[in-house]
């Protein structure tokens, strides 16, 4: 019998189901990783042990019962602090929503519960979902485990290192414009950012409704593609969920031979990391030689992606953060004493830097005199990208690309300064504008032999094309050999 | 200053001004459930029962629209013949109030679901709607317990239509027409019971004066009006306000553009906020609704729905059962009284007589204590039974006196009116020679009435009747005691 900590989800749950390991045992596996890193990588901000333990424990009665296991029997997983599961502390990492526990359960998280999986904890993650490295949670810093002095990106930045470390196999995080795809790059392991609507966000805290996608992170991706599976499809709760029956991702691996893979040359810029080009560039390289056709494809509009990204999520922002006014849930800050100054006051106190940043730039984008010039232009770029790539695809079955420009950068980098980071999301918001399915998959790795760290190639497809994008980044997989576990103490180059 | 021609008003210094009116109707959809959430809101309710994650505003939670409220909807856009557009979208209107749980209303901007259409007054003259919306009731906000506001979520997410008016009108009256006329339709096919005692009627109105002949002037809208009182009384108060300012003559004191309250103890408007003030609403297309789409299965089914308007009924009933104007529109006030009407003359019953009983004797019966009902259709007495008293009294069994004691006992009782009429002895006494008995007997004694009549004064024979009455205890038919009457005194003349 393997360690906890070696295994996939999909080995872990055939491995309870055969009876080799108890869903409490495999529980408490989870927990005790996470007592030894969590205080060092800082991946949860809250754990229910008891819950988590008595929730493995009923599965191992009902199997004993006889019950026929789900496809995720036992298999501890960890949910990004955006995510609503009656009676846990959703936090988003803001103090505004400190000890806000929900009433309700996500549409996601309850699928996932059916499936058999265990919810050990929230993790940490940028306030609101607004950043790229941790460093806007209101709770503390989420570090690498490749190298602790540096980002594991972001904003789902405590799923991934969880799942990284090996505290869990799989985690949820959300991604908006790159919050799972860049941290999974970062950390090395998989992000799969589904078809905009594939998965019901009914449960998900909103940033940019338009945007926000569930998405799993996993150790391999069948894992990712078997937790699509169960999350996927339509949600009566969601009225923007596609009507596509749940993500079917099967058992093959996909051909990458006849496959014609696009290459937009906007996404290696001159400015591109050199040793990130380098790895993206042999990952390619690695597709041509299994068989697939690499076709030059033109995305013209990419480099005004985050500049548009910026409008319309902003603007979403400032609307889906108006909830947050002291009246009905989280701290209350009195003011002045007014209905007006509580309101201030209460949002003065409870909102950090970026997200006031983003509140007060989404209000300007949308306000009278300039909301045509600002939020109307955006939408019609947006409109632009979409149709860029439908013509990107009438010549290729996907797009692949860098996911980020860089490999995980510096604790404190780039901090100080918002489009900096920012612009650490070039290579993802494109796909998110657009809606359409996008994969970061494990592709090599960067830096001197004793401080690896890892890169992500990024899988796009045209929408709904969940199935091909998955199906490619797992021939990819399969035929490469860039899966490795991150040094057990990383003390990082500094 | 007097009102002169329709909508013309003269002021103190001679100038003809003519008021331009508005309005806003919010108008509450019976529907089961919430717009955007399976909340079933019922007035009343302990505060804070009626509601979910998603009109609470929980994060996360999400808005799923009600196909019941679009399709009430599109009945209600059908009765104003308007039209309904294919596509139309939801969208965030913005602001912070503690009474707005996700601090945006859910409402429709740019692309209503419904434009055109309108309603014509009984002058023949058109009121046109700009559009129709819907959008969803915030909560309440109670702010006269102690130092606290108190917030009732109950009523946030409740589906609205919004009704917007051309500025068509030109005086109280004519607001109050449409305002009832909007009510009666709004009632007739069933999509709202439009209350404004339980909030679900709400208007705001737009005023602005001007001399004739001369372009429009500064409007002012004056928000939320519970009551048809107090819309034509703060219309007129308006007129009157607006005008005075422009006759000082004195810029500075104009009217200017903003927004004002009605203060109904006061009988005055004041002012809410200024033009400076106004919000600034941010709307833009709501990410989580898809665009609202209706096709003709919709609108043909929610056509099929729509009852015979008041407007048609009301001709109807003039033309073909030949009620006068005034009866035909109290008849068609409400569609349940309509009904009611019209099911007494299916069965027989004659259309004036059935519509005498129900103005005079069967509405009132609905305010009676012990009849306890609030709605004609609750009423222990059905059509059936009104047209078999209606009969009675129309062959002379009873008199019509007497049938109001019979009304009054099957109103309590739910008894049939022939078995009222016989338990209680009601029965006219045609027995002519009962008649001539009681006659004869009044007769001794009054002999110079006697001559009187005989004398030609016909009139006299009031002073008759009443000891023949008498002494039948009521129930002798009048017609023939009158003519056993003068019978008898021809006879022994």
């Amino acid at each position: 019998m393997s360690a906890y900590e070696e295994l996939d989800a999909t080995a872990l749950a055939e491995s309870i189901v055969r009876g080799e390991r108890t869903a409490e045992e495999t529980t408490a596996d989870a927990l005790r990783v996470i007592d030894e890193r969590n205080d060092e990588l800082f991946a949860f901000v809250s754990v229910d042990r008891e819950g988590a333990l008595a929730r493995a424990r009923a599965l191992d009665e009902r199997r004993a019962a006889g019950e026929a296991p789900g496809p995720l029997h036992g298999v501890p997983v960890a949910l990004k602090a955006n995510m609503c599961l009656a009676g846990a502390e959703v936090s988003c990492a803001s103090k505004i929503l400190a000890g806000y526990r929900p009433p309700y359960t996500a549409t996601f998280v309850q699928r996932l519960i059916d499936a058999g999986a265990v919810p050990v904890g929230m993790t940490n993650m940028d306030e609101f979902a607004m950043g790229s490295s941790s460093e806007n949670s209101a709770f503390g810093v989420t570090r690498n485990p490749w190298d602790v002095t540096r980002t594991p990106g972001g904003s789902s930045s405590g799923s991934a290192v969880a799942v990284a470390s090996g505290m869990v196999p799989i985690a949820l995080g959300s991604d908006t414009g790159g919050s799972v795809r860049q941290p999974a790059a970062m950390c090395g392991i998989v992000g799969y950012k589904p078809t905009y609507g594939r998965v019901s966000r009914y449960g998900l805290v909103a940033f940019g409704s338009s945007l926000d996608q569930v998405s799993p992170f996993a150790r391999s991706t069948r894992d990712a593609c078997r937790v699509m599976e169960v999350i996927s499809g339509p949600d009566e709760l969601d009225s923007t969920c596609v009507d596509a029956p749940p993500v079917a991702a099967g058992a093959g691996t996909g051909a990458l031979a006849g496959l014609r893979v696009g290459v937009p040359p906007e996404y290696f810029p001159d400015d591109l990391d050199a040793d990130v080009r380098a790895c993206v560039e042999a990952a390619i390289e690695a597709m041509r030689a299994k068989g697939a056709e690499i076709v030059p494809v033109s995305l013209p509009h990419t480099d005004v992606a985050i500049p548009t990204y910026y409008v319309v999520a902003t603007a979403e922002a400032s609307s889906n953060l108006a909830r947050y006014d002291g009246v009905r849930y989280g701290p209350r800050a009195e003011g002045d004493g007014t209905l007006q100054g509580m309101f201030a006051a209460t949002r003065d106190a409870g909102f950090g830097d970026e997200v006031k940043r983003r509140i007060l730039l989404g209000t300007y984008v949308l306000s009278s005199g300039y909301h045509e010039a600002w939020y109307g232009r955006a939408l019609r770029v947006r409109r632009l990208l979409a149709d860029e790539f439908d013509v990107a695809f009438q010549e290729v079955d996907v797009v692949a690309c860098p996911t980020a420009p860089t490999a995980a950068f510096s604790l404190g980098e780039k901090s100080a300064d918002p489009v900096a980071m920012y612009l650490s999301d070039t290579m993802t918001v494109p796909a998110s504008l657009a809606g359409l399915p996008a994969c970061s998959v494990p592709c090599g790795f960067v830096g001197a032999r004793d401080a690896q760290l890892p890169v992500g190639l990024q899988v796009i497809g045209r929408p709904l094309a969940d199935e091909l994008v998955l199906a490619v980044a797992r021939a990819f997989e399969a035929a490469t050999d860039h899966r490795r576990r991150p040094p057990r103490s990383a003390g990082g180059a500094a | 200053m007097s009102t002169a021609a329709a909508g013309v008003v003269s002021g103190q210094t001679g100038t003809r001004w003519i008021p331009v009116i508005g309005l806003e109707v919010h108008c509450q959809l019976d529907t089961r459930t919430k717009l955007f959430c399976g909340c079933e809101y019922s007035f009343g309710a302990e505060p804070n029962t009626i509601t979910c994650p998603v009109c609470t505003a929980q994060p996360g939670a999400l808005p799923v629209l009600n196909s019941a409220a679009l399709e009430y909807a599109v009945r209600a856009a059908l009765a104003l013949n308007a039209d309904v557009a294919p596509v139309s979208k939801f969208d965030r209107k913005n602001y912070f109030y503690c009474d707005l749980p996700k601090g945006y209303q859910i409402s429709q901007f740019d692309l209503p679901y419904c434009t055109g259409g309108g309603i014509q007054l009984a002058s023949g003259k058109f009121i046109r709607l700009t559009r129709i919306h819907m959008e969803e009731d915030a909560g309440k906000a109670i702010h006269d317990r102690g130092d606290a506001t108190l917030v009732d979520l109950n009523r946030a997410g409740v589906p609205l239509i919004e009704s917007v008016t051309e500025a068509d009108m030109c005086s109280a009256d004519e607001a109050h027409e449409y305002l009832t006329a909007l009510k009666e339709i709004f009632q007739y096919i069933g999509v709202s019971d439009c209350d404004m005692e339980k909030g679900s009627l709400r208007c705001d109105v737009n005023v602005s004066v001007h001399p004739e002949g001369e372009p429009w002037r500064t409007k002012v809208e004056v928000k939320n009006l519970n009551s048809f009182r107090n819309v034509r009384a703060s219309i007129q108060y308006e007129i009157a306000r607006q005008i005075e300012a422009y006759e000082t003559g004195d810029p500075a004191q104009y009217p200017e553009q903003e927004t004002r309250l009605f203060d109904v103890a006061a009988g005055v408007t004041r002012t809410m906020r200024s033009k400076e003030d106004a919000h600034d609403y941010r709307y833009f297309p709501d990410p989580d609704l898809p665009l609202v789409t209706v096709d003709a299965v919709l609108i043909e089914r929610q056509r099929g729905l729509l009852p015979e308007l008041p407007v048609a009924r009301r001709a109807r009933y003039e033309s073909e059962l030949g009620l006068s104007a005034y009866d035909a529109g109290v008849m068609t006030a409400a569609r349940d009284v309509a009904d009611f009407f019209e099911t007494v003359v299916r069965v027989g019953g004659d259309p004036k007589a059935a519509a005498n009983w129900i103005a005079n004797d069967v509405l009132r019966a609905l305010s009676d204590p012990d009849v306890a009902a609030s709605s004609i259709l609750e009423l222990l007495v059905k059509p059936n039974d009104l047209a078999e008293l209606i009969a009675l009294v129309g062959d002379g069994t009873v008199s019509k006196n007497a049938g109001r004691e019979v009304l009054d006992e099957m109103l309590r009782s739910g008894a049939r009116a022939k078995d009222v009429v016989q338990a209680m002895g009601l029965e006219q006494v045609q027995d002519t020679s009962q008649i001539d008995e009681w006659c004869r007997a009044a007769l001794a004694g009054r002999e110079a009435t006697v001559a009187d009549v005989r004398a030609g004064n016909l009139k006299a024979i009031g002073a008759l009747m009443g000891p023949v009455m008498q002494a039948s205890k009521g129930s002798a038919d009048p017609q023939l005691v009158r003519a056993a009457l003068l019978r008898i005194i021809g006879e022994e003349g």
